[in-house]
C-alpha cells in the first residue's frame, strides 16, 4: 500500500515542532559544545575528566533516566525549575524542555566531533600564526576555527539529527502533548498505539528517513567542500 | 645586536648557552640534539626557559630576573621553521599578508610587490598551498616572516627538507635577504657550506654549550668544532674581488688578501666581492714551488701553527699576505717536511676544488 504523501494537520505540526526543536537545541549548544570540545582537546585543567564524564553522561545512560533527571532538576518543583520561572524560563511540558532535552542528548555527539577536529589542527601551524603577530584569540579565530571547521559541521549535523530522532528523554521530561512537545518520534510512537494509525505512523516515518538522509548528505558535502579548500 | 643567555633542563637535556653577535646573520651551528632547535624556540618565546634573558636591538623579551615575559605575538621576530607551516585554508598572498595585517599599526617594511620580486613567487600569489612545490612553499614562509615587519628573523634549517637542487635554488634568495632586507638573521644549520655562505658571526653549539663563536672565518677555520662529514668542509673563508675574467679558458680571477686565485669562471661582473671558501682538505703545502704544476692558485706564504689532531691529520695554518689558508695534511708529511710555524712555504690549490658550494656572492 502507497500511502498518500499529504500529511494531516497533526502531523504537519509534529513536523514543524520537531524542526523547531532540533534546530534550536543544535544553535544553542553549538557556543558551549565549541567552548567543552576546546577545553577538552587543549587544556590540561583540575576537573578534566570529571567535565569528560559529565558530557558524555547523556551517551551512557538510559534516556528515561536522563529525562528524568531534567525533570528533578528543571520540573515546576524542581531543583532549579521555580527560580528560573521567576525570571520567565519555564522547561517543563514547553517545547522548550523538548529542545533542552534533545541539546543534553546531542551534547555527547557534537562535543566529540568537534574535539577530534580540534585535535587534529596542526599545533605548529598555530605557532606559526603566534610568531606572525596573532594574539591567542586571533590564532583560534582566524586559524583554529577555520581549520577545524569540517569536524564542527559534522557534529552540528549529528547533534541536530540525534534531536529529531530524540523520544525518551523528551517524552519523560516534558511528555507528548500535541502541538507543544509532541515531536516527529512521539507522534509515530502515538500513531502506532492507536487503531487505524499504521498510514500515519508511515507516512512520518517517510519523512524521518528523508530528512536523516538529507541531514547526512548535507554533512557529507559541506566536509568535501571544506577538504577541498584545503588541497586545492 | 643580539644578546642571548638561556638555562633551560629537560629530563636528561640541559641547554645553557649564552651569546653576544652583531651582524646581519648570526648562524647557530650544531648537530642534531645539540640544542640549537630548542634556543630559537626560546629566542621566539615558543618554549619558556627555567632562566633566561634575550635582548634583541635594545629591546629586553625575556628577563626570567625581573620576571618580564614578551608573548610570542609581540615579540616582531619571524621565524621560518624547518617545514614551511603555511596556513593551508588560505592563499599564497593572504598566507604573505598574514602577519602584515597584525603589525598594520607598524610603518616601514618592505612591500609586498618589493618581497613578491625578491623571492621570485610573484606568479604563485593566487594559488593555495597545496599546489605549490617544497621550494615554492619555503620561500612563501620567509616572505610571510618578513612581511610581519620583524625587528629578527629566525631560520631553523630552512633548508633541511629540500632536496639539493631545491637548496640550490633557495640559499641565492637567502643571501639576497642578507644584502637587501636589512633584517638581522640568525640562521639554524648543520651544514658548513650554508654557514660560510651566509653567515657573519658564527655560534658553535654542543651538547647545549657553546662551544665557540665569533666572526665566520675564525670559527670555520677550526675543524675540531665540526664533526663529523662537516670536518672537510671547513677551512679559510676569504674575502675576494673580481678581477678579470678568461673566456678562452672559462676562467675568473679574483684578487684580495691572500693574493690572486683562478678559479672556474663565475657569472658575476668584474669588481663584484665575492666570498671564497678554501677547504683545508682542498690545499697541499709545499716546501718550494713544484715545476711543472697543473694547479693554478700558487700562494706564498708562512706557517703559523700546526695543529696535530687525533688521527692521521694535522691542521697546518699558512698567513698568505693578510689572510690565512688552512691545510689538512698528514701528520706524517707535517713531520716530514719539517713544518713548523715560521716556515716559509707554498700552499697550493687546484682551481677545480672551487664550485658553486664554496663561492658566494657576498655584494654586487
Amino acid at each position: 500500500m502507497i500511502p498518500p504523501l499529504f500529511l494531516t494537520p497533526d502531523e504537519w505540526s509534529a513536523l514543524r515542532l520537531s524542526l523547531l526543536v532540533a534546530s534550536v537545541a543544535t544553535l544553542a549548544s553549538l557556543l558551549p559544545g565549541l567552548a567543552v570540545a576546546y577545553l577538552l582537546a587543549r587544556r590540561e585543567f583540575r576537573g578534566r575528566a570529571l567535565l569528560d564524564g559529565l558530557v558524555h553522561l547523556p551517551l551512557i545512560l538510559p534516556p528515561v533516566v536522563t529525562g528524568y533527571l531534567l525533570l528533578l532538576a528543571f520540573g515546576r518543583r524542581g531543583w532549579v525549575g521555580p527560580a528560573l520561572a521567576e525570571i520567565g524560563i519555564v522547561f517543563s511540558f514547553r517545547w522548550t524542555g523538548a529542545a533542552l532535552a534533545c541539546a543534553v542528548m546531542g551534547f555527547p555527539l557534537m562535543v566529540r566531533a568537534m574535539r577530534l577536529s580540534f585535535e587534529a589542527v596542526d599545533r605548529k601551524l598555530e605557532q606559526a600564526a603566534g610568531t606572525l603577530g596573532a594574539s591567542p584569540v586571533a590564532v583560534f579565530l582566524v586559524v583554529t576555527l577555520p581549520l577545524a571547521l569540517p569536524g564542527i559541521l559534522a557534529g552540528a549535523v549529528l547533534a541536530f539529527a540525534k534531536a529529531m530522532g530524540e523520544f525518551g528523554a523528551t517524552i519523560t521530561f516534558v511528555s507528548n502533548i500535541p502541538g507543544e512537545t509532541q515531536t516527529l518520534p512521539a507522534a509515530i510512537y502515538t500513531l502506532t498505539q492507536v487503531p487505524g494509525g499504521e498510514a500515519g505512523a508511515l507516512r512520518l516515518t517517510l519523512v524521518s528517513v528523508a530528512l536523516s538522509m538529507a541531514a547526512l548528505l548535507a554533512s557529507e558535502w559541506l566536509a568535501r567542500r571544506a577538504r577541498n579548500r584545503l588541497s586545492a | 645586536m643580539i644578546e642571548v643567555a638561556v638555562r633551560h633542563a629537560r629530563g636528561a637535556f640541559a641547554l645553557d648557552a649564552a651569546f653576544t653577535a652583531e651582524g646581519r646573520v648570526t648562524a647557530l651551528f650544531g648537530r642534531s640534539g645539540s640544542g640549537k632547535s630548542t634556543l630559537v624556540d626560546v629566542i621566539a618565546g615558543l618554549v619558556r626557559p627555567d632562566q633566561g634573558r634575550i635582548v634583541v636591538d635594545g629591546v629586553t623579551l625575556l628577563d626570567t630576573g625581573t620576571r618580564l615575559r614578551v608573548p610570542v605575538h609581540r615579540r616582531r621576530i619571524g621565524y621560518v621553521f624547518q617545514e614551511a607551516r603555511l596556513l593551508p585554508h588560505l592563499s599564497v598572498r593572504q598566507n604573505l599578508l598574514f602577519g602584515r595585517w597584525f603589525s598594520r599599526d607598524r610603518a616601514g617594511g618592505p612591500s609586498l610587490a618589493a618581497v613578491a620580486d625578491l623571492l621570485g613567487i610573484a606568479p604563485l600569489l593566487d594559488r593555495r598551498p597545496a599546489g605549490l612545490s617544497g621550494g615554492e612553499r619555503q620561500r612563501v614562509a620567509i616572505g610571510r616572516a618578513l612581511l610581519a615587519r620583524p625587528r629578527l628573523l629566525l631560520m631553523d634549517e630552512p633548508l633541511s627538507a629540500l632536496d639539493e637542487a631545491r637548496k640550490a635554488e633557495i640559499l641565492p634568495y637567502v643571501a639576497r635577504l642578507r644584502d637587501e632586507a636589512r633584517v638581522p638573521i640568525v640562521y639554524v644549520s648543520h651544514a658548513v657550506a650554508e654557514v660560510a655562505r651566509l653567515a657573519d658571526t658564527v655560534v658553535v653549539l654542543d651538547q647545549g654549550r657553546v662551544a665557540a663563536c665569533g666572526p665566520a672565518a675564525e670559527v670555520l677555520r677550526r675543524s675540531a668544532l665540526f664533526p663529523g662529514r662537516e670536518t672537510g668542509e671547513t677551512g679559510a673563508l676569504l674575502q675576494l674581488r673580481i678581477a678579470t675574467h678568461d673566456d678562452a679558458f672559462g676562467l675568473t680571477r679574483l684578487e684580495g688578501a691572500p693574493g690572486r686565485l683562478t678559479v672556474p669562471r663565475l657569472p658575476l661582473p668584474a669588481g663584484a666581492s665575492v666570498r671564497v671558501r678554501v677547504r683545508a682538505r682542498d690545499v697541499l703545502v709545499a716546501r718550494e714551488v713544484p715545476p711543472s704544476l697543473s694547479a693554478r692558485n700558487v700562494l706564498p706564504g708562512t706557517v703559523t701553527a700546526v695543529i696535530p689532531g687525533d688521527g692521521p691529520h694535522a691542521r697546518v695554518e699558512i698567513a698568505c699576505g693578510d689572510a690565512v689558508l688552512v691545510a689538512q695534511v698528514t701528520r706524517l708529511a707535517a713531520h716530514e717536511l719539517a713544518l713548523a710555524p715560521g716556515l716559509p712555504v707554498v700552499a697550493i690549490v687546484k682551481s677545480v676544488a672551487f664550485d658553486e658550494e664554496t663561492i658566494g656572492v657576498l655584494e654586487i
